[in-house]
């Protein structure tokens, strides 16, 4: 009985560390206070500023475009070299596994610092177009999507792909209709992992962005540098909302889970 | 005739090329960068202005420091926890891995927000513990990193193996140092290799948390807000080194990547 106490306390006191500034600061986002500790009255006003202060709002939608145009490309690479790197020959295979490797070990600051010296200093192409950060942000999300495809090639039953071939469908016809259906699922978690890495992502952006863009990261980091209190306590909200997404999400993930009647760890 | 052979191997062309463009060019190019001047001449002296300067020497060490004890502090929270909840037969189980998980879906800067917020009323000033608060806002934000990989082998292990010991006459503790800990290893390993080198580079965490020194990640930064090229060129490829180190000694034996969570 004590040690079932014992564990659980340190199970507790672990999601306190993770959970508690999270939960403090959705707390104070619906007062008028300035800072935490101090006891002001409910408000709104917080998340009144959040929508309607045009800057917050470019900024935010911003951010999600990105996010989704980075995780599009993404995946569409990303799909298809899991796809030819499982079918090549083993040198060809493994060529494509370390270089994809490359981006996952490497720190994000030399990602994003080597592809801003290639892309603009090198090449010379303005930020401004844009183009070095959605190369950013794809080189930083596709690996991503390749290893979450790989082990679904691998568990495939490669029978059903030969037999469509065997019944007369062409390589391109059965690709589509028995290899892309079965390795599906490890499409869209990888896609929704470029997602979050792309929303995450501060140091790619930093180094390849537009001077006038911004995204979440960049911005909440230039805010803390003495922002106006308004637009620090605006940011509390959106910390708010986005955690509250952040748990529907998890809500949705489990009850699919718990559908699909075996347990899943999460993995 | 088809002119071109649709085939399945052609499909990693695209994504090979874009590699190849988008990672290793980039690489290369900060070879260059790194071993030349403005002039475009070859030089040593980024090289051997690194380590003969005792401020850059000092942002090694004081990036090695912060990194280590991070990466301590987030073991020791993490092994226990991924521990006890690897090995019990709770319903909620589920539920409470999705908690570990589910902080790495938050956007960091806004969860250093909050951390700082914390701090601060709890500290009066940020000034007054610098180490602590990035070691704390360090290790906030990638304990789940540390968590999940060494839950992962933890529930993977073959349970009959601790039956097999204890029957062997081990108890319970001899049966963790012997069993359990060697077979988590790959779990802790690769925990280690996704904390502590963001720990090394992660900067922002210390900019956020008004701690005015410098680690590895911030000489990046300050190069590149000078457009010194090459300064900065030199500093990524000594911390791609120390990736190569890591990844070469680390080989064979790390649980696969688990950085973002990935699900299903």
């Amino acid at each position: 009985m004590i040690r079932k106490a014992w564990k659980s306390m340190i199970i507790i006191l672990v999601l306190c560390f993770l959970y508690l500034p999270i939960l403090v600061l959705a707390v104070y986002s619906f007062t008028d206070a300035a800072n935490i500790g101090t006891v002001r009255g409910f408000s709104l006003h917080n998340y009144v500023t959040l929508f309607t202060t045009p800057e917050l709002v470019q900024m935010i939608a911003g951010t999600v475009v990105l996010a989704f145009v980075s995780a599009f490309f993404a995946t569409i690479l990303g799909t298809l070299g899991a796809i030819g790197a499982f079918y090549s020959k083993k040198g060809m295979a493994s060529v494509i596994n370390t270089m994809n490797q490359v981006p996952v070990v490497n720190a994000d600051v030399v990602t994003g610092f080597s592809i801003c010296i290639l892309l603009v200093v090198v090449f010379g192409i303005s930020k401004d177009s844009f183009i070095p950060l959605v190369a950013g942000h794809v080189t930083l999300c596709a690996p991503f999507v390749f290893l979450s495809v790989v082990p679904k090639l691998k568990q495939m039953d490669s029978s059903i792909y030969e037999a469509a071939l065997d019944l007369g469908a062409t390589p391109f016809t059965a690709l589509i209709k028995i290899v892309i259906p079965q390795i599906f699922p490890g499409i869209v978690s990888g896609f929704a992992l470029a997602v979050t890495l792309s929303l995450d992502d501060y140091f790619v952006a930093t180094y390849t962005k537009p001077a006038t863009f911004d995204t979440i990261s960049t911005y909440v980091v230039n805010a803390t540098k003495g922002a106006q209190t308004t637009i620090k306590t605006a940011l509390w909200a959106l910390s708010t909302v986005i955690f509250l997404l952040v748990v529907l999400f998890a809500l949705f993930m489990n009850i699919r889970a718990g559908k699909n009647g075996q347990e899943r760890n999460g993995i | 005739m088809h002119k071109f052979m649709f085939s399945r191997k052609n499909l990693g062309i695209p994504y090979g090329l874009f590699l190849a463009v988008f990672v290793m060019a980039p690489l290369l190019v900060l070879i260059y960068f790194a071993f030349t001047n403005g002039q475009g001449e070859f030089t040593l002296l980024n090289l051997t202005g690194f380590f003969s300067d005792p401020n850059t020497l000092g942002t090694l060490c004081y990036s090695f420091g912060i990194a280590a004890v991070t990466t301590a502090v987030c073991l020791l929270l993490a092994y226990p926890a991924a521990y006890i909840l690897a090995t019990s037969r709770l319903k909620a189980k589920s539920v409470i891995v999705l908690l570990f998980i589910m902080p790495m879906w938050i956007n960091f800067s806004l969860r250093i927000t909050a951390l700082k917020e914390i701090l601060t009323w709890a500290e009066g000033s940020l000034a007054y513990h610098p180490f602590l608060n990035t070691v704390l806002g360090m290790s906030y934000d990638f304990l789940p990193f540390m968590i999940l990989p060494i839950y992962t082998t933890i529930s993977k292990m073959d349970e009959a193996l601790l039956e097999a010991a204890r029957d062997l006459g081990a108890g319970g503790l001899q049966a963790f140092l012997k069993v359990t800990l060697p077979l988590s290893l790959p779990g802790i390993i690769s925990g280690v290799s996704m904390v502590f080198l963001p720990a090394m580079t992660n900067y922002v965490v210390l900019d956020m948390l008004y701690n005015s020194t410098y680690i590895m990640g911030s000489l990046i930064g300050s190069y590149f807000a000078s457009y010194n090229w090459h300064g900065g060129s030199m500093i990524a490829l000594i911390l791609l080194g120390i990736v190569c180190l890591f990844t070469l000694m680390t080989r064979g034996i790390e649980e696969e990547n688990t950085r973002g969570g990935m699900l299903l």
